[in-house]
C-alpha cells in the first residue's frame, strides 16, 4: 500500500494549520477590534460628560451663558452657531454642487473636459482645512469687511456669514461626488423613452432623471451636512469666536467644534473640560444622526430598477 | 405651437449654460488659493526655511524644518497604528462578505467615518495624554490613525473583492493553506489598489489640525520621541496665523504653500500607483 | 479493466439544498484520459472539485461518501493534503498576475512552503516546462510576468504550474473552451502526452474533443453516473438512451 501522505509532510501541514487558525482569529479580531473601538469612542465621551451632565442636566442645550470664571456652561451659542453655520453653508453650496453633478453625470460624462472639471473639484477636495481657513481670514474676511463698511454694519469681517461661505465651498465636492454618482446610475432606457417622446434635454433632467435620482442626490446633501458639522479649523479662524449667541449673520459666533477647538488645550478646572466634552459628544451624536439619516435615505427611497 | 417650442429650446440652452457656469464658477476658490499661497508664500520659500527652526520673534530667519520632520514623524506614527489593522479588517470584509457581523463592522467603519476629527482629537487625549500628564506625538498619531483606519479599510475591501475567484481557486488547488493563499496571492494582487487607500489617507491626516491640538500640541523646537509633544505643519499655520506678527503670517503663507505641494504631491503619487502597479488578470 | 487509481463511492453532493451529485460510483483508471461529459448543468465540474475538495470550499456545499485515492478515503485526510496531490487546470487561464512564468511554475512549492535550491528550481522549471511545449517560447522571456503571453500559453503555464509539484491526478474543467481553435489544438496534443505519465480526468462539453482524447468518458445526467465506459464504445453503442440522445445532440 503505498502511503500517500510522508511523516514530514504531515507535520508540515499541521504546522498551516495552525497558522490558518491563528490568521483567521487574526482577522476576525481586527473586525471585532473596530466594534469595541466605537463603543469605546462613545463610552468614553459619555463618561466623562457626566460631571458637566450631573451639574447642568438638560439645561445645558439651552444655557445660553458660557462662563469659564463662574463655571456657568450653556452651549446654546454653540449650537446656534453650528446649525447657522450648517444650514447657510448647505444652503449657499447647494446650486454649485447639484450643477457639477448634473454637469459630469449627464452633460460631460467623459471627455477631456470632464476629466478637467473632476480634478479641479478633487483638487478643490483635497485643500487642508486650516489653509480654507487662513487664506478665509486673510484673504477673504477683509472682502467682507468692506463689504459690511458699505453695507453700515459693524465690519468684524469674520463672524457667521463669513464662516458659512467658507464652509460651503469646502463642502460642494461631497455632495457633488455623491450626486453624479446616482445621476450616472439612472438607466438610459428611460431617458431615451423621454427623448423619443420630444423632451428638450433641460426638460429630460428635470422631469425624469432628478426625480429618479433624488433619494441619492438628497442623501448626498445630508452627508455633506453632516461634514459641515463637524469642520473645525476652517470655521474657527473666520468665525469670530464669540460665546454669545449670534445677533444676526454678520454677527461673529462660535460653532461646537471651534469652541472646543479654542478653549480646550487651556481648560482648567474639570468641569469647564467636561462641559467641553459634552459639547463633543453631542458633536459626536449629531454627526451620527446626520450621517445614518443619510443612509437611510438613500436604501429607503431609491428607485428600485 | 411654435412659439411653444422655440420657449422649451431656450431653457434648454439656458439652463445647460448655467450648469456650465456654476460648475466652472465652484472651482474659482481654488484657482483664488493657490494664487494667495504662490503670491505670498513662494518668495520667503529657501533652503533655509525648509531646515532652519523657529526662531523668537523679532529675529531674522528662522524655518518650519521642526513642523516639516514633525508632520513626518505624525504620519509614520499613525501609518504604523492603522495600516495593519485596516487591512486586516479589510480583508475580513472581503472574505466574509455574507457573514451579518460583516455588515455591522461595515457600518461601524461608516460612522467611524464621520466623527469630526477634533472629536477624535478629544478621545486620544482623554486615552492618552491624560494618563502619560503631558502632550505626545503618540497621542496625536492615535487620533490620526482614527481617522485612516475607515478609508484603508474600505480600500482594501474593494479591491479585493475585485479579485477574481479563480486565483484563490487555483492556489487552493495547489494545496496552498489559507493564509498563505491570501498574503501570497490575493494581497498582492490588490497591491495597487491598497496602496492607493493608504497613500490618500496619509494625504488627509497629513494637513489636519484639529485633532493635533491637545494631543501632539506643538513645539517650537526639534523633537523626535514620540512621547513628547511636536510640532506639525499645519499646527504651525494656525499657531502663525493667530498671531498678531507679521512676520509670522509671512512664515504662514510659505508653511501653507509648503504644505500643499506636499498634500497635491501625494495625491497625484496616489494616481500614478493606480497606474503603474495596475495588476491584470 | 487497467488498474484504477481513483475510486468514487458512493459520492453525493449539495449545493444548500440542492443535491447536485446523486450516488456516484465511479473507477478512475490510472495514466490514461477519462472524459465527463454531460448537458449543462449536470454536475460534471461540481463531480472533478469533490476530488480535489474544491467543492466544500463554497458556501453551502456538502459532500457525503468516499473517494479513495490509492486506498486511502481522501475525505479523511486533511484537504491541503490532498490538494497538493492532485493537480487542477481551469476553464479560463488563470496564471498568477503578480508572478513571473518561473515563479508561476515554481509556484506550488512556493504555496507549500518547500524550499529548493537554486539548481533544483531551475531544473524543474525547465523540464516543466518542456514537458508542455513552452520552453523553447519562453526560455528567453522566465522573469516576465505570466499575464503577458497568449491564452493557449498561458494555460499551457497553468498545466506545468499543476503539474510541477507532480501529482497523482490531474484535473481539467473545460481547459480549452476559453481558448482560440489552434491553441485547442495544441492542448489536446499535450494531455495525450502527458498520460504517459499523469491520471488526467477531463470535464468537456464539446463531444469530437472526448472522442479525440479521451480513452475512457463518463456520462453524467441531472447528477446521475448514466453511463462509465470505453470511449470508443460510449460513442459507437452508447447502453443508456440518455447517453444516445445526448450524443446525437437532442440537448444540450
Amino acid at each position: 500500500m503505498i502511503n500517500l501522505v510522508s511523516k514530514k509532510e504531515k507535520k508540515k501541514f499541521k504546522k498551516d494549520l495552525v497558522f490558518d487558525i491563528l490568521f483567521r482569529n487574526i482577522i476576525f479580531l481586527s473586525g471585532v477590534f473596530i466594534i469595541l473601538l466605537l463603543f469605546a469612542i462613545f463610552l468614553t465621551l459619555t463618561f466623562n460628560s457626566f460631571p458637566s451632565l450631573k451639574v447642568f442636566g438638560i439645561k445645558f442645550l439651552y444655557g445660553k451663558t458660557w462662563d469659564p470664571v463662574f463655571n456657568e456652561f450653556g452651549a446654546l451659542p454653540f449650537l446656534i452657531g453650528t446649525i447657522l453655520t450648517s444650514f447657510l453653508a448647505l444652503i449657499i453650496s447647494i446650486p454649485f454642487s447639484f450643477s457639477i453633478s448634473i454637469f459630469l453625470g449627464e452633460y460631460f460624462r467623459e471627455g477631456k473636459i470632464s476629466s478637467l472639471l473632476k480634478t479641479l473639484i478633487e483638487l478643490l477636495a483635497g485643500i487642508p482645512s486650516i489653509i480654507y481657513g487662513f487664506w478665509g481670514l486673510f484673504v477673504f474676511a477683509p472682502v467682507v469687511r468692506y463689504i459690511q463698511i458699505k453695507l453700515g454694519i459693524t465690519p468684524y469681517g469674520v463672524g457667521i456669514f463669513t464662516a458659512s461661505i467658507i464652509l460651503s465651498i469646502m463642502i460642494i465636492p461631497y455632495s457633488a461626488s455623491i450626486g453624479r454618482e446616482v445621476i450616472e446610475l439612472v438607466p438610459s432606457e428611460i431617458k431615451e423613452a423621454a427623448y423619443s417622446l420630444g423632451a428638450t434635454r433641460y426638460e429630460v433632467i428635470k422631469k425624469v432623471i432628478l426625480p429618479y435620482a433624488r433619494s441619492g442626490i438628497l442623501s448626498g446633501i445630508i452627508l455633506s451636512l453632516g461634514r459641515a458639522l463637524g469642520e473645525t479649523m476652517a470655521v474657527t479662524m473666520v468665525v469670530g469666536n464669540s460665546n454669545f449667541i449670534p445677533k444676526n449673520i454678520f454677527s461673529p459666533g462660535n460653532t461646537m467644534a471651534s469652541v472646543i477647538a479654542n478653549e480646550f488645550a487651556e481648560a482648567t478646572g474639570d468641569l469647564y473640560l467636561s462641559a467641553l466634552i459634552e459639547i463633543g459628544l453631542i458633536l459626536f451624536l449629531v454627526t451620527l444622526i446626520i450621517n445614518l439619516i443619510g443612509r437611510y435615505v438613500i436604501r429607503k427611497y431609491a428607485v428600485s430598477l | 405651437m411654435k412659439k411653444q417650442i422655440q420657449k422649451r429650446i431656450i431653457k434648454d440652452k439656458l439652463f445647460k449654460i448655467v450648469i456650465i457656469l456654476l460648475s466652472f464658477l465652484s472651482t474659482f476658490p481654488l484657482f483664488f488659493i493657490l494664487f494667495y499661497l504662490i503670491k505670498n508664500g513662494v518668495f520667503s520659500l529657501n533652503f533655509e526655511f525648509l531646515i532652519n527652526l523657529p526662531k523668537p520673534v523679532g529675529e531674522k530667519g528662522g524655518g518650519i524644518a521642526n513642523a516639516i520632520v514633525g508632520t513626518f514623524i505624525l504620519i509614520i506614527i499613525s501609518s504604523f497604528l492603522s495600516i495593519p489593522i485596516g487591512i486586516c479588517v479589510g480583508i475580513y470584509l472581503s472574505e466574509n462578505k455574507d457573514k451579518n457581523l460583516s455588515k455591522v463592522i461595515n457600518y461601524f467603519v461608516d460612522i467611524l467615518q464621520g466623527i469630526p476629527s477634533i472629536v477624535l482629537g478629544i478621545i486620544a487625549y482623554l486615552w492618552i495624554v491624560r494618563p502619560m500628564r503631558h502632550f505626545s506625538a503618540l497621542s496625536g498619531g492615535v487620533a490620526l490613525a482614527i481617522m485612516m483606519l475607515p478609508v484603508i479599510i474600505k480600500s482594501t475591501e474593494e479591491t479585493l473583492n475585485l479579485i477574481p475567484q479563480s486565483l484563490k481557486e487555483a492556489a487552493f488547488s495547489l494545496g496552498a493553506p489559507y493564509y498563505k493563499t491570501i498574503l501570497s496571492i490575493v494581497l498582492p494582487a490588490g497591491i495597487s489598489g491598497i496602496t492607493t487607500g493608504i497613500l490618500i489617507s496619509i494625504s488627509r491626516i497629513a494637513g489636519e489640525t484639529a485633532p493635533l491640538l491637545f494631543t501632539a500640541f506643538g513645539n517650537p523646537y526639534m523633537n523626535l520621541n514620540i512621547f513628547k509633544p511636536i510640532e506639525s505643519l499645519p499646527h504651525l499655520i494656525y499657531n502663525y496665523a493667530k498671531s498678531p506678527y507679521p512676520e509670522w503670517h509671512q512664515k504662514a503663507w510659505a508653511a501653507s504653500f509648503i504644505l500643499i505641494l506636499i498634500v497635491f504631491t501625494l495625491n497625484f503619487i496616489s494616481k500614478l500607483v493606480v497606474k503603474r502597479w495596475k495588476v491584470r488578470f | 479493466m487497467e488498474s484504477e487509481i481513483l475510486r468514487i463511492e458512493n459520492l453525493n453532493a449539495y449545493y444548500f439544498e440542492n443535491h447536485v451529485l446523486k450516488d456516484i460510483n465511479l473507477k478512475i483508471p490510472k495514466n490514461k484520459v477519462t472524459a465527463i461529459m454531460g448537458p449543462s448543468g449536470c454536475g460534471k465540474t461540481t463531480l472533478i472539485r469533490c476530488i480535489n475538495r474544491l467543492h466544500e470550499l463554497s458556501p453551502g456545499a456538502r459532500v457525503i461518501g468516499k473517494v479513495f485515492l490509492h486506498n486511502e478515503n481522501i475525505y479523511e485526510m486533511e484537504a491541503m493534503m490532498v490538494r497538493k496531490k492532485i493537480g487542477m487546470v481551469f476553464q479560463k487561464p488563470n496564471p498568477f498576475p503578480t508572478m513571473s512564468i518561473y515563479d508561476n511554475v515554481l509556484s506550488g512549492y512556493h504555496l507549500n512552503g518547500i524550499k529548493l535550491s537554486k539548481s533544483e528550481k531551475d531544473r524543474i522549471v525547465e523540464e516543466t516546462l518542456r514537458k508542455v511545449g513552452l520552453w523553447d517560447e519562453v526560455k528567453d522571456s522566465l522573469h516576465r510576468k505570466g499575464t503577458f503571453l497568449s491564452g493557449g500559453q498561458q494555460q499551457r503555464l497553468c498545466i506545468a504550474r499543476a503539474i510541477a509539484l507532480s501529482p497523482e491526478i490531474l484535473l481539467m474543467d473545460e481547459p480549452t473552451s476559453a481558448l482560440d481553435p489552434i491553441s485547442a489544438a495544441k492542448i489536446e496534443e499535450l494531455i495525450l502526452n502527458l498520460k504517459e505519465n499523469y491520471t488526467v480526468v477531463i470535464v468537456t462539453h464539446n463531444l469530437q474533443q472526448a472522442a479525440r482524447i479521451s480513452d475512457y468518458t463518463a456520462f453524467l445526467f441531472m447528477g446521475e453516473l448514466v453511463e462509465f465506459d470505453k470511449t470508443e464504445k460510449i460513442f459507437t453503442v452508447p447502453s443508456d438512451p440518455r447517453t444516445e440522445n445526448y450524443l446525437l445532440g437532442k440537448f444540450g
